[in-house]
């Protein structure tokens, strides 16, 4: 094995760590956004939301970064970068997933505890924030840490049709110069199971240690 | 200026389109099946079976579920190519697959599995059911049907995530679109084509999940009940 390969893949592995962060942090803010709008009293924001989701999730991911990477340029806009576009792809796939589960988590939050809040007088975001967010949490987190698991290893498709150097990118050109696939591909897989496998874990010890009424 | 759009240009390759249209569903199907049958088994042999087999079977859902799908392939399909054999590349897109949805129908069928009352097991015994007959009537089947929704979605996903292997080379609707961009240079319009079909393959392929769920499991339809 040579080294400067192996280097190689660790800037990958920062590509993808980047590239993760990056998604969590806007598809979170977006899923977040897209989670109220579902549970939303009005019926056509809570439709629209709907539609949303179904339309993020019946497609590939590859073909949202196809339409990600090509729209903007398209629409009269500058070209989004490999970075940009691959974040504006994951981020409107990401969201779509944590709105779907951020919206059972609030939903779970027991009925009552939403009338006692409108009884109390608390406004609709008074409600939100102090009785029911805090309570929706808890349920939230362990889904959540699992899903940054899917996040991290989709960003790997970014290196398909935007280009982004990410982890599976590096790999494949280490592997289209010296054809030993086993070595590096497997190097890539282990790295990706290094990250992966710590949240996988977490996600399940969070669920044991939360999930206190069921005990 | 303002781009034009034209979808003619690429509807006028819809004998291509409807290529990869069948060749995807194609592979969904093969993997459907050898996906059920390796995720029954290994999720048996997870629950039941020896406790180095339980160990083998769980580095295996491990390893699969946290590395992503396309390094599977590029493992797989490169690798089988570098020791020398030549399979057609249908074949090894089947296998990586299947070895991909294997671990995720292990997991989703074990939580099914473990959803079985102890009492069904003691009834089985006490009406002299083999061991073999448990496991088929009482075990598996009731798992299944209990994680029928989960494993349907899961393999809807498997659909969509069939895309990724257009990158070793398989033609099947997102593979076979790479053409038409480079005929055209409609890039924009191939991936607007794209979602539409995709979009139609999930409904149709999940109402055709529901229909054979009515069909697998007779109880529900008949008692109109979840297990």
């Amino acid at each position: 094995m040579n080294w400067t390969f192996f280097i190689s893949l660790l800037w990958g592995l920062w590509g993808t760590v980047v590239l993760s962060l990056l998604t969590f942090l806007f598809g979170g803010i977006a899923g977040f956004l897209i989670a109220i709008a579902r549970i939303s009293p009005v019926k056509t924001i809570s439709m629209i939301a709907a539609a949303y989701i179904e339309f993020m999730q019946g497609m590939p991911l590859l073909v949202l970064m196809g339409l990600c990477f090509y729209g903007p340029g398209i629409f009269g806009y500058d070209s989004l970068t490999p970075l940009q576009a691959a974040t504006f792809a994951l981020t409107l796939y990401a969201s779509s997933y944590l709105g779907e589960i951020w919206r059972g988590c609030l939903q779970s939050v027991a009925k009552p505890q939403w009338e006692a809040a409108e009884c109390l007088g608390l406004t609709r975001w008074q409600r939100m924030r102090t009785v029911i967010l805090p309570q929706a949490l808890r349920i939230a987190t362990p889904p959540t840490v699992g899903f940054m698991v899917q996040i991290v290893k989709n960003t790997s498709i970014a290196s398909l049709v935007v280009g982004y150097a990410e982890l599976s990118y590096n790999a494949k050109i280490i592997n289209n110069s010296t054809f030993q696939p086993f070595l590096y591909f497997g190097i890539a897989a282990l790295m990706y199971f290094a990250v992966c496998y710590p949240l996988s874990v977490q996600s399940r010890a969070l669920e044991r240690k939360l999930n206190v009424a069921n005990r | 200026m303002t781009y034009e759009f034209d979808f003619a240009a690429v509807l006028a390759y819809w004998p291509l389109l409807l290529e990869g249209v069948w060749t995807t569903l194609r592979l969904t199907f093969f993997c459907t099946v050898f996906g059920i049958l390796i995720g029954a088994f290994c999720a048996v042999v997870r629950t039941s079976g020896p406790r180095w087999a339980r160990w083998i079977v769980g580095l295996y859902v491990e390893f699969i579920r946290n590395t992503p799908l396309l390094i599977q392939a590029y493992f797989l399909i490169f690798g089988i190519a570098s020791m020398g054999f030549r399979l057609p590349i249908m074949v090894g897109a089947v296998i990586a697959l299947t070895v991909n949805i294997g671990a995720y129908t292990t997991e989703i069928v074990r939580a099914g599995i473990e959803s079985i009352n102890r009492g069904q097991l003691e009834a089985a015994e006490c009406l002299g059911l083999s061991k073999m007959q448990t496991y088929l009537h009482v075990v598996i089947r009731p798992a299944l049907e209990r994680v029928y929704p989960a494993l349907s979605s899961q393999y809807v996903l498997l659909m969509l995530a069939s895309s990724i292997l257009s990158s070793v080379g398989v033609e099947e609707l997102f593979g076979i679109s790479n053409r038409i961009q480079s005929d055209t240079y409609r890039n924009f319009e191939v991936f607007v084509v794209l979602g539409v079909l995709y979009l139609i393959m999930a409904v149709v392929v999940r109402a055709g999940f529901s229909v054979l769920g009515l069909a697998l499991f007779p109880r529900r339809r008949k008692l109109g009940t979840p297990l």
